[in-house]
């Protein structure tokens, strides 16, 4: 099984995310993440969905999410030709002594501090899954209280838009 | 940017599906005059809905009443273009729609107001979303403001029929009533067609609004491909012509897009054996020559070993279903694959296609054909007298067939088959689901698409009677013959009521086995003979609960009794004279009669049975 990233334009419409989210619970696709959110039009939404699947599986996935009507158009992201972020939150113990070790690995990971009391930060990070586990792995001695993480998002690299594309077809077939 | 950041968009304008030549659903390319614009009126949602109705052409709605669907029911009173039939169960106003749908090509449209009303229907739906047809429910949902309370009555069927609907739709605000039944016609009778559901809040019905139609509909996701990609044609082309063992294996969007008359042709210009499946049964006629039957786990040992055999498997229309497939590993496995298909989805999704074509089926085959033309003009024809002679073998040594049952009762297929030919091809034949389906998809000869309706996909029982009785209203000059069983005619008989009420004189020929018949089969076969709760108590030598004849009599349908060979083509008869009434025909027949040949679930076609323990010798001909 390979890792895949998909972005599906949505219209912007109540029930989408769970059409397309029962399609995969029922032909039994897994999924990784998922990411949903407004595009630069109003009408549209994008849903950023990373899935486990050997190639065949995902032209099944492609065609039958192509099925739903709500969904406009599917484009799979490749690694080398996207840019692909995740948000993690992480709530770390940092009291008075561990503070300053804390930080270094902070700033080692170019990540933030968003929320200080006397025993505890929070951390904010962006990045790849491979930088945030590492993150994690690093912040792990002092102690994790609690961890957030939002699916990853995605961006092809270049100029092309596929927002833009899609309203192309839409507006061609009119 | 030229244009404003928010293109308009896309606009499409519903036309309604016409009726083709071959009375088969397909939708009309380009209206025949400009559609006349309505509107815009004052009116309630209720009105706008069966206004709504009415502008999207139909005819008969197949439905029953309740709380949160009541304000529709007032308007639909008075409408004149619209015809509503009261069924006694909102399943059967499902299947009635389906039948319809079958009988007269148009939509098939039922009504039923919301909780029970709506999950009565789910069955229904589920049952048209797996066979592809064209169908609009429209249920009532609770009013806005309490959706989502637990409310009396309600029930959330957008997210219930969400997995079995082709698409649905919520409406809670009164403006939007047109445009979302124009969209649901739309949709549900283009592309691969299949069931549309539009929930409307009792709310939305009460308020006031404006009608008018046409609508222009904004569907950006929605853009089925008709035209397949002519380099594909051509490969499927170059196939065709060139392999020596090949088989046309025809599914039921032959059927759906009225390709059949272009499938006669490609038939004979090929000069390559056809099977059709249970869906596709009357896609070719059955005394066309080369028509080689049924394929699958109850097909003709000829369909299934030609598929088997083949170099070149041409599916059109067809989905590669595990009852065709047997073990999917080992189906076909010599032929390279030519796939057709209008929905994308269903080409690689069991089978790989070394040719995947996505289109219509009539536009398919009609761009094969003049390309078969050349390649035949370039190349000559195949030879396939070897595969012919093969073939030919098949069928002789393997013939359908049945044995008298040794209990000395009715044999069921000689019923069916009776039935089948005292009626004739221009008949149509309704059936459930079990041997009896199974028997009467063997034992009819079908010559034309359209004769034959049945529950394919979901196998879903009691889809006969109230089936029927949508056939016969969708096309009323035509003898409709519900072929069911005791098991499948005890699970929708009430609409036998809904038959004499309204003038529907259906026939239904109960195949009565006593029992759940094919699932007593597998007992039979699978389980040692333990008959565990297989036995109705409906036939020879029971108490028969009940009586078909008297209830048959209690509905105000005639009822009949048949339990010997002497009597079969009387009876038939009898029935067939009866046309102001339904007629219910109790055919006691034979319990330990089985379905055959046979491939067991699961396992290879290669392993299928012609008879109890008898497989075909397949090297003796290889």
């Amino acid at each position: 099984m390979t890792r895949h990233t998909l972005s599906v334009l949505v219209e912007n419409k109540p029930g989408v995310l769970t059409r397309v989210a029962g399609l995969f619970a029922r032909r039994s696709f897994n999924i990784h993440s998922l990411a949903v959110g407004p595009t630069e039009h109003e009408e549209i939404s994008r849903i950023t969905v990373v899935v486990d699947v050997d190639a065949l599986p995902l032209e099944q996935v492609t065609k039958q999410l192509n099925k739903l009507v709500n969904v406009i158009k599917i484009v799979e992201l490749e690694d080398a030709a996207s840019v692909q972020r995740e948000l993690l939150l992480v709530k770390v113990k940092a009291d008075v002594a561990q503070r300053t070790h804390v930080l270094e690995v902070v700033q080692l990971f170019r990540a933030h501090v968003v929320d200080v009391v006397p025993d505890t930060v929070v951390i904010e990070a962006t990045g790849g899954p491979g930088k945030l586990d590492a993150l994690l792995t690093a912040l792990e001695p002092f102690g994790i209280r609690e961890i957030v993480q939002s699916g990853t998002v995605a961006i092809g690299r270049g100029s092309r838009s596929i927002t833009d594309r899609a309203l192309e077809r839409v507006s061609r077939s009119a | 940017m030229v244009q404003g950041p928010h293109p308009a968009p896309p606009r499409t304008v519903v036309r309604p599906v016409r009726p083709t030549a071959d009375g088969l659903p397909r939708p009309a390319e380009e209206p025949a005059e400009a559609q006349r614009r309505v509107g815009p009126e004052q009116v309630t949602g209720a009105q706008s809905i069966v206004r709504s109705l009415e502008e999207a052409g139909v005819e008969v709605v197949f439905g029953i009443p309740g709380g949160a669907i009541l304000p529709t029911y007032d308007p639909l009173m008075d409408s004149s273009r619209v015809r509503h039939i009261l069924v006694r169960h909102e399943q059967g106003g499902g299947h009635a729609a389906a039948g319809y749908a079958y009988a007269s090509g148009k939509v098939g449209v039922t009504m039923a107001t919301s909780g029970p009303g709506a999950t009565n229907l789910v069955t229904a739906i589920a049952d048209a979303n797996m066979d592809s047809v064209p169908m609009v429910a429209i249920t009532g949902q609770v009013g806005a403001s309490m959706i989502g309370t637990d409310a009396f009555q309600e029930a959330d069927i957008v997210g219930i029929t969400l997995p079995v609907t082709k698409h649905n739709y919520l409406v809670t605000d009164p403006d939007d009533i047109p445009r979302t039944i124009a969209e649901a016609f739309h949709i549900a009778s283009t592309g691969r067609p299949g069931p549309v559901l539009v929930d409307i809040a009792k709310s939305a019905m009460q308020a006031r609004t404006t009608f008018a139609w046409p609508q222009d509909i904004a569907l950006p996701g929605y853009h089925p491909v008709t035209k397949p990609h002519a380099k594909q044609i051509r490969e499927a082309a170059r196939l065709i012509a060139t392999s020596r063992r090949p088989v046309l294996y025809v599914g039921g969007g032959v059927v759906r897009s009225g390709a059949s008359d272009l499938l006669r042709r490609l038939t004979d210009a090929s000069g390559a054996p056809v099977v059709t499946t249970l869906m596709a049964r009357g896609a070719l006629p059955d005394s066309h020559p080369q028509n080689l039957g049924m394929p699958g786990m109850h097909g003709t040992v000829a369909a299934v070993a030609a598929l088997q055999k083949a170099d070149l498997v041409v599916a059109l229309g067809a989905r590669f279903d595990d009852r065709v497939t047997g073990l999917l590993s080992s189906f076909a496995p010599h032929a390279t694959v030519v796939h057709a298909d209008i929905d994308p989805a269903e080409i690689g999704k069991n089978k790989r296609a070394d040719v995947p074509i996505v289109g219509d089926l009539r536009e398919v085959i009609a761009d094969l054909l003049p390309e078969l033309e050349r390649e035949h003009g370039q190349h000559g024809k195949p030879d396939l007298e070897a595969w012919w002679r093969q073939l030919d073998a098949w069928r002789e040594t393997f013939p359908l067939g049945f044995d008298e049952p040794s209990d000395g009762h009715l044999a069921p297929q000689h019923v069916i088959s009776r039935i089948g030919e005292i009626s004739g091809p221009e008949s149509i034949f309704v059936s459930g689901v079990g041997q009896h389906q199974m028997w009467a998809a063997q034992f009819i000869k079908y010559e034309r698409p359209g004769a034959w309706v049945n529950s394919g996909g979901l196998g879903t029982m009691g889809f006969s009677v109230p089936a029927a009785m949508g056939a016969k209203v969708g096309d009323p000059e035509r003898t409709v013959w519900a072929i069911d069983g005791d098991g499948c005619f005890q699970m929708t008989n009430q609409e036998l009521a809904t038959c004499t009420i309204n003038e529907i004189p259906i026939k239904v020929a109960v195949i009565n086995n006593s029992s759940l018949g094919m699932v007593r089969q597998w007992q039979t076969l699978f389980y040692e003979s333990r008959y565990s709760n297989t036995d109705l108590h409906t036939g020879h030598g029971t108490a028969r609960v009940p009586d078909f004849v008297k209830l048959a009599d209690a509905y105000g349908a005639v009822g009949l009794r048949c339990e010997t060979k002497a009597d079969v083509d009387a009876t038939i008869k009898r029935a067939m004279e009866i046309d102001d009434r339904p007629v219910v025909v109790d055919f006691t027949v034979s319990r330990d009669a089985m379905v055959w040949p046979m491939v067991a679930a699961g396992v290879s076609n290669d392993a299928i049975q012609y008879a109890r323990g008898i497989s075909p010798a397949w090297d003796r001909e290889d």
